[in-house]
């Protein structure tokens, strides 16, 4: 389980600049990012290594910011390795909200970030079938 | 409930037209013998001061209009010599020469008795103290304000527009009782107190007085919550005196107009025919009393009704609802009518919703596009793309509904919009016509 921090951005030059410009001179590391947009806007979701700060930091830079729990799941770096994961997550009906990849790794294996829409049965359901997945406090220190 | 000139506030409806009438004769008897612009203008419809006979005779008068004054710029419409004239005022002048008043020293005590009677009306009195934050210098908002103030005998703090970090210091340390500006001034002024961690109860706040653009109840509504004040509507325009023409009081339905001052008939802007009590249509005032420019039936581009059905309150006056918008600033969206204030209203009915917004308008090949710009504010903010677009898409449903044109809703960041320390702009037009 983790904390991701959303930052809506207008799809206007120099934002996401501006965003990772204030994180970057907080001392704050991104470790994991994606973006998702629309023709007028976009979310930034990213995973640093200080949630907490990030979150104050942005908002008093005047972004509007948000925290969502999302779970850090380890993927065998080998091919077919994420398909084994989701295959296992669809046998369990979890609806996965979206994915995306983290950009370092936790030793052989690939670290994949997962919004699903009912996270403690997702943690259930990964404890049971022997998924991988990290600890909130394992992830930051990664 | 308090007054500050009862006899004429409550004066009885027949007392008040004979006054009047024998005011409006005085004016265009006046204005025909000392502006011969005036004189040339009833010369053309054939009419002579004499045949004002009855209030009913007005509307045989001819209108004035902005570009009058413009073509008559600076002092061509002025009834008194300018030794007599102890002060001018000026519009901006953005939209081409600017439109110039003056005013001789009785028309500046009339006006601050206009003034004190309306911040009387909205609870003020010689106890308050009153920070002026509007603008001082040629707009009339400033020192009209300040004068009533003062001959109300308030303690008046005046700050004019800007440096709000300091004003709210001063809101703060000085026990400011009434504030006076425009609505969009005191909703930034909200903000920046959230920034500086000031909160409504750090202050004395109880009042605002709020004019110079329209506003919706919506908009009240949500500046009466924010700032924890009671908020009144005030009506004016330099061209007829400045603010102080009409004022709500606590009953806060309508507008009275002072009409021991002035006289208001509401015309079909299209065919300038006078329409009857209760119609909606366009603002039409004349002074009885102002001496260095004195206006028969000025245009004022405002769209209300009149009520003349006694208030609550025990005054008489006739009472103008809360101006709509201006024509000024109504924006014509493929045939439809579009006031910003109607944007205001759908807005701020929507939970989370905040008072930030504005409309660009443009041209794509010959169909005109509205676009309206809205703040993702925490509170409307979800890291899903799906619910935004369906906050985007109620947001759009329930403008198309209310303005019968189609709309694009933008979803920009938190104070992109640009914030007003005097009349926001609500509008760009991009459309080259």
């Amino acid at each position: 389980m983790a904390k991701q921090i959303s930052v809506f951005l207008e799809n206007k030059a120099g934002r996401l600049s501006s965003v990772t410009r204030v994180l970057g001179e907080a001392g704050i590391n991104i470790r994991a990012l994606s973006i998702a947009d629309t023709s007028d806007f976009g979310i930034l979701r990213i995973i640093v290594n200080d949630p907490e700060r990030a979150y104050k930091i942005l908002k008093q830079a005047g972004f509007t910011v948000s925290e969502t729990e999302v779970i850090a799941v380890k993927v065998s770096d080998t091919p077919g390795g994420l398909a084994a994961v989701l295959e296992q997550m669809s046998d369990q009906n979890l609806n996965i909200e979206y994915l995306y990849a983290f950009l370092g790794t936790s030793g052989d294996d690939a670290l994949v970030i997962f919004k699903v829409e009912d996270i403690e049965h997702a943690r259930k359901a990964f404890t049971a079938k022997g998924i991988p997945f990290l600890e909130e406090n394992q992830l930051y220190r990664l | 409930m308090s007054y500050w000139d009862k006899e004429k506030e409550c004066m009885s409806r027949s007392d008040l037209e004979k006054l009047q009438l024998r005011r409006l004769k005085e004016t265009v008897f006046r204005l025909y013998a000392f502006v011969p612009a005036y004189q040339q203008k009833m010369d053309e419809v054939g009419i002579k001061p004499d045949d004002i006979r009855t209030l009913d005779d007005l509307k045989k008068l001819p209108f004035t209009t902005k570009s009058d004054l413009r073509d008559n710029y600076p002092f061509g419409l002025f009834a008194l010599p300018m030794s007599e004239v102890v002060r001018v005022h000026s519009s901006s002048g953005t939209t081409g020469k600017p439109t110039v008043v003056g005013y001789s020293k009785k028309d500046i005590d009339t006006w601050s008795e206009l003034m004190a009677r309306a911040l009387t009306s909205a609870g003020a009195s010689r106890l308050s103290v009153i920070q002026n934050s509007y603008g001082y210098g040629l707009f009339t908002g400033g020192l009209g304000v300040h004068y009533g103030a003062e001959k109300l005998g308030a303690s008046v703090i005046p700050t004019s527009g800007g440096n709000t970090k300091r004003q709210i210091m001063l809101m703060q340390d000085f026990g400011t009782t009434v504030l006076t500006c425009t609505p969009s001034y005191a909703l930034l002024m909200y903000e920046v107190m959230q920034e500086m961690g000031v909160l409504p109860s750090d202050l004395k706040l109880e009042a605002g007085i709020f004019g110079a653009e329209p506003w919706s109840e919506n908009m009240r509504r949500e500046i009466e919550n924010k700032l924890e004040i009671n908020a009144f509507d005030i009506y004016g325009l330099s061209e007829i005196i400045g603010p102080g023409v009409a004022i709500e009081c606590n009953c806060k339905k309508g507008l009275h107009i002072a009409e021991d001052h002035f006289i208001a008939e509401i015309i079909d802007p299209d065919t300038g025919e006078v329409l009857p009590e209760g119609a909606f249509g366009e603002l039409v005032i004349t002074t009885i009393t102002k001496e260095a420019l004195p206006i028969i039936r000025y245009r004022t581009r405002d769209l209300t009704t009149l009520n003349k059905n006694l208030c609550d309150c025990g005054r008489t006056h006739v009472r103008m609802e809360k101006v709509l918008g201006r024509s000024d600033d109504m924006v014509i969206i493929r045939g439809v009518n579009v006031f910003p204030s109607m944007v205001e209203h759908v807005l701020l009915n929507i939970p989370g919703v905040e008072p930030y917004y504005l409309l660009v308008v443009d041209r794509k090949g010959n169909l005109d596009q509205l676009e309206v710009q809205v703040e993702v504010s925490e509170s409307l903010f979800s890291d899903e793309i799906r619910k935004l677009e369906e906050l985007g898409a109620a947001i759009t449903k329930e403008l198309e509904s209310a303005l019968g044109v189609s709309v694009k809703v933008r979803l920009v960041e938190p104070k992109s919009i640009e914030r007003s320390e005097g009349k926001a702009k609500r509008v760009i037009d991009r459309r080259n016509i």
